[in-house]
């Protein structure tokens, strides 16, 4: 297969938040700023590419039967890696003292392990693709994730709280529904549309 | 390339073999970060002491002493800081179980003569844009300089002099129940001469 359209379709085509509506828990949790957004996305890109990585390596010494409890533990794994290093080097508070990347993030980086995209790129990819294949497949989806958690954030960010990465350019509040969460939905529902739009016409 | 059989040898063979890598791994990565996870928890502390106590030159987090809450569910963190061997005064750890989205976990400054120098939010699950104001200047900073012998530690509408965030009185409540609970403790061990 085509290595760059295997990555590239995590963006818009194949898309896993946008296309797919998968992994909507930490979706439309973690966006309320951009910020936020992409450390999430980030964090599920490296469990997603070491995941890919090693179960496409290994899925053929795996017994059938055996895959899915094989593919969680493989998973859960490098979610705990992830978590601890976060904890270790991504834990201090910031210039104002708002609270460290760890610490917004909070339960949703061990959550990362039932996220239902990482356990069905393995599924549905890994176990059955060449290892380079998986690699990309892992980056493409991982950075799509990203993108998508970063955009939603961004919008919400913007509309909600008159900031952009933590700088503000307005005073006072934003739209404060936004950052809330229904916010998140209507903003989602809204950036899906405008994806559908936009495949439909290119 | 053939699939492995699912017999019942393999099956247990290949999960031993995964969850025995897959620990041997976690212990190593936990060893690995042990230290910088102990560092961050250490610099976080000292850098909410430090906001909310005058300057000091003394390591506030080993003089640590614990003293437990009235109701006996929790302890109270005391951080006493000095400055030439100088009393300047007492960083306090304290929580409320009233907030509207579970426990708030403040850090209260108090210089010796009892008033509060200054507060830090350290953890709060409130509403987003409506408690979590607690943590804006605007709020917080009423009690800055304030001695809570005159100045009564309630929101107004309980007849207090702490005005409360709009829309968010629990969290307002909550938040003056654990500078007031800091206070009282703090009066018992002898602060506030």
């Amino acid at each position: 297969m085509n290595q760059w359209k295997n990555f590239s379709k995590g963006f818009i085509r194949e898309n896993p938040v946008f296309v797919l509506v998968l992994g909507m828990c930490p979706t439309l949790a973690t966006t309320t700023s951009a910020i936020n957004g992409l450390g999430m996305g980030l964090a599920t890109t490296f469990v997603l590419v070491m995941s890919n990585l090693s179960i496409s390596v290994f899925a053929r010494f795996i017994p059938d039967k055996v895959r899915i409890p094989a593919f969680i533990v493989i998973i859960a794994s490098f979610v705990t890696i992830v978590d601890l290093l976060m904890s270790a080097y991504f834990n201090t508070p910031g210039p104002n003292g708002e609270a460290s990347l760890y610490d917004q993030l909070g339960i949703f980086i061990p959550l990362i392990v039932v996220n239902c995209i990482v356990l069905g790129r393995a599924e549905a990819f890994a176990s059955k693709n060449s290892i380079l294949s998986s690699l990309t497949d892992g980056f493409g989806i991982g950075l799509g994730f990203a993108f998508a958690l970063t955009l939603l954030g961004a919008v919400r960010e913007i509309l909600g709280n008159g900031s952009i990465f933590g700088y503000s350019f307005i005073k006072g509040d934003g739209i404060l529904v936004f950052v809330l969460a229904p916010g998140a939905f209507i903003a989602l529902g809204y950036l899906i549309a405008l994806i559908n739009r936009f495949k439909k016409t290119s | 390339m053939a699939k492995k059989e699912s017999s019942f040898l393999n099956m247990v063979l290949t999960l031993l073999v995964i969850t025995a890598v897959a620990s041997t791994a976690l212990g190593f990565v936990y060893e690995l970060t042990k230290k910088p996870k102990a560092k961050a928890l250490y610099i976080k502390q000292t850098y909410a002491i430090k906001k909310v106590l005058p300057p000091f030159d003394n390591q506030p987090m080993d003089a640590m002493y614990k003293v437990p809450a009235p109701d006996g569910t929790d302890s109270l963190e005391f951080y006493p800081a000095t400055e030439n061997g100088k009393n300047v005064g007492v960083a306090v750890k304290t929580f409320s179980k009233n907030g509207y989205g579970g426990q708030i976990d403040l850090m209260v400054g108090f210089t010796p003569d009892g008033t509060i120098n200054n507060i830090s939010v350290l953890d709060q699950k409130e509403t987003p844009g409506l408690g979590t104001k607690m943590t804006d200047s605007v709020f917080k900073d009423q009690f800055n300089g304030k001695d809570p012998e005159q100045f009564k530690l309630k929101v107004k509408k309980d007849g207090g002099d702490v005005d409360a965030i709009t829309a968010a009185t629990i969290s307002s409540r909550a938040f003056c129940d654990a500078v007031q609970k800091a206070y009282k403790i703090y009066k018992e061990q002898g602060g506030a001469q």
